[in-house]
């Protein structure tokens, strides 16, 4: 239902995706950006955009602040981002700090027209910077420092969104 | 999380350590296609590059590596520094340390150089070849080319030919292959092969032919003439006869083997150059993939500091 409605309103935004393009978030953002563009290519005629996985691990701002360095997942954008309307998607916009690693690792495939950010969860009182949602699905109020997390059946065995108490 | 604060060798690194830097490494080649091939993970890091010994490709590629990930280099070579006014090296490395350097990337022709200043300093210290000793990223790079081309490395049949006596390149090769499952054999004249080989579970074979046709991938060593104090065998020319690998020989074979080499290329000793410039050769890739490896090795040491 709610990936339909966020669909729909992609499509009002973006009549036939010409100059579009969808970039997931490595890792969890990518399920949640497989069955957006799953139901856009039913909903849409020519769905002809182009659909990257972005990691963006090497960007974060929390290297060598952390005990460990994080593993990084795949890239694979078979395409440059110059002049196009780009949609990020992400399972959960949070602190705001994935998004603008996510914008610094875009430039570096050119320079898009207009980026937007469709997050399935916006959780508004934890920002760190001033980064907002275009398209959100739900929108959680949660506490600092509890954990948020949405599990895929793909891989974790059915849909659901947890709401932990502590991370 | 490597389970060191150093790559001082293979001998030294874990098999779960090398995993992780070729899974690493694989990120990182992806990095080094992109229109804008930079990354800024190490924009706070320091690195000096510390060459006490002559190199090409390896101080190139090092310094593209710490560059592609933002970081700040220092290059130092020996021949114009105050080791000539007779500074020893923990000297050097200190005062260079002291202007606040992350880490150090060394060069020395002294096997064991970089145990030796593990022990006194604090930095992160990557191995660029010591001597006759070890050259652990030319291993992993080595190792990264064959998975690349081949898909995995185990069970896979390496054959190291040529100066191993001499050669960092195949101590750290034999470790590292080893360590991820495949058989290492080594082929060469007797007197460039080290006795005591064998106690390495590393077969020995002196017929090239007999070697090539048990491998999947040959990888070419060159003969280190700087580092023969006596000479070995009699002539470049009968080396090149009984060593040197040339299209001939692979043709007489009825399966395609891999070619790889690290450079420099002696063109007509070691290897001739039909084969070098063949399509069976990896050689180019290996140099791509150096900065590939090296890039993960520099993020997964840096990412341990806090």
């Amino acid at each position: 239902m709610t990936i339909e409605r966020l669909c729909h309103q992609l499509i009002e935004n973006h009549p036939n995706f010409e100059d579009s393009c969808i970039i997931g978030i490595q890792p969890r953002g990518i399920m949640f950006a497989d069955r957006i563009v799953e139901q856009l290519r039913k909903l849409v005629k020519n769905p002809e955009f182009d659909y990257g996985k972005l990691d963006i691990t090497f960007y974060r701002d929390d290297f060598r602040k952390r005990e460990t360095p994080l593993a990084a997942s795949t890239t694979e954008m078979e395409f440059l981002v110059e002049d196009k309307n780009v949609i990020l998607v992400d399972d959960v916009l949070y602190t705001g700090r994935t998004i603008q690693a996510a914008l610094t690792a875009i430039n570096h495939y050119g320079r898009p027209r207009k980026v937007e950010l469709l997050a399935l969860i916006d959780r508004r009182f934890n920002r760190h910077l001033p980064i907002q949602c275009d398209y959100s699905g739900i929108v959680v109020d949660a506490l600092e420092e509890a954990y948020v997390k949405v599990e895929w059946e793909q891989i974790d065995g059915a849909d659901k969104i947890k709401l932990y108490p502590k991370k | 999380m490597l389970s060191t604060k150093h790559v001082l060798g293979i001998k030294y690194l874990t098999t779960a350590d090398l995993r992780e830097i070729l899974e690493t490494a694989e990120q990182f080649k992806e990095v080094i296609n992109r229109p804008i091939k930079k990354v800024p993970s190490l924009r706070d890091v320091t690195i000096a590059n510390l060459f006490f010994e002559n190199s090409t490709r390896t101080r190139i590629s090092f310094e593209l590596a710490e560059k592609r990930l933002s970081a700040d280099v220092v290059n130092f070579s020996a021949s114009s520094s105050s080791v000539k006014k007779g500074e020893t090296l923990l000297d050097t490395v200190n005062n260079i340390l002291s202007m606040k350097v992350d880490m150090v990337v060394m060069r020395h022709p002294s096997p064991g150089a970089h145990l030796f200043l593990a022990d006194h300093i604090d930095a992160n210290i990557i191995n660029a070849g010591d001597g006759t000793h070890e050259h652990p990223t030319q291993a992993l790079l080595d190792a990264y080319s064959i998975q690349e081309k081949l898909g995995s490395l185990e069970r896979k049949k390496i054959v190291i030919i040529g100066d191993i006596k001499h050669s960092r390149v195949a101590l750290s090769n034999i470790f590292c292959l080893q360590k991820l499952g495949a058989k290492v054999k080594v082929c060469g004249p007797p007197t460039l092969i080290p006795k005591h080989l064998p106690s390495l579970g590393v077969e020995v074979e002196y017929d090239l032919r007999k070697a090539l046709h048990w491998c999947d991938v040959a990888n070419v060593l060159r003969i280190q003439l700087e580092r023969q104090d006596i000479k070995y065998f009699p002539s470049l020319r009968e080396y090149a006869q009984y060593f040197g690998v040339r299209k001939s020989i692979l043709d007489e074979l009825n399966k395609e083997i891999v070619i790889m080499h690290p450079g420099p290329i002696n063109r007509g000793v070691e290897i001739s150059s039909d084969v070098a410039d063949s399509d069976h050769s990896i050689i180019l890739d290996q140099v791509e993939n150096g900065v590939a490896v090296r890039m993960a090795i520099l993020y997964l040491l840096a990412g341990q500091r806090n």
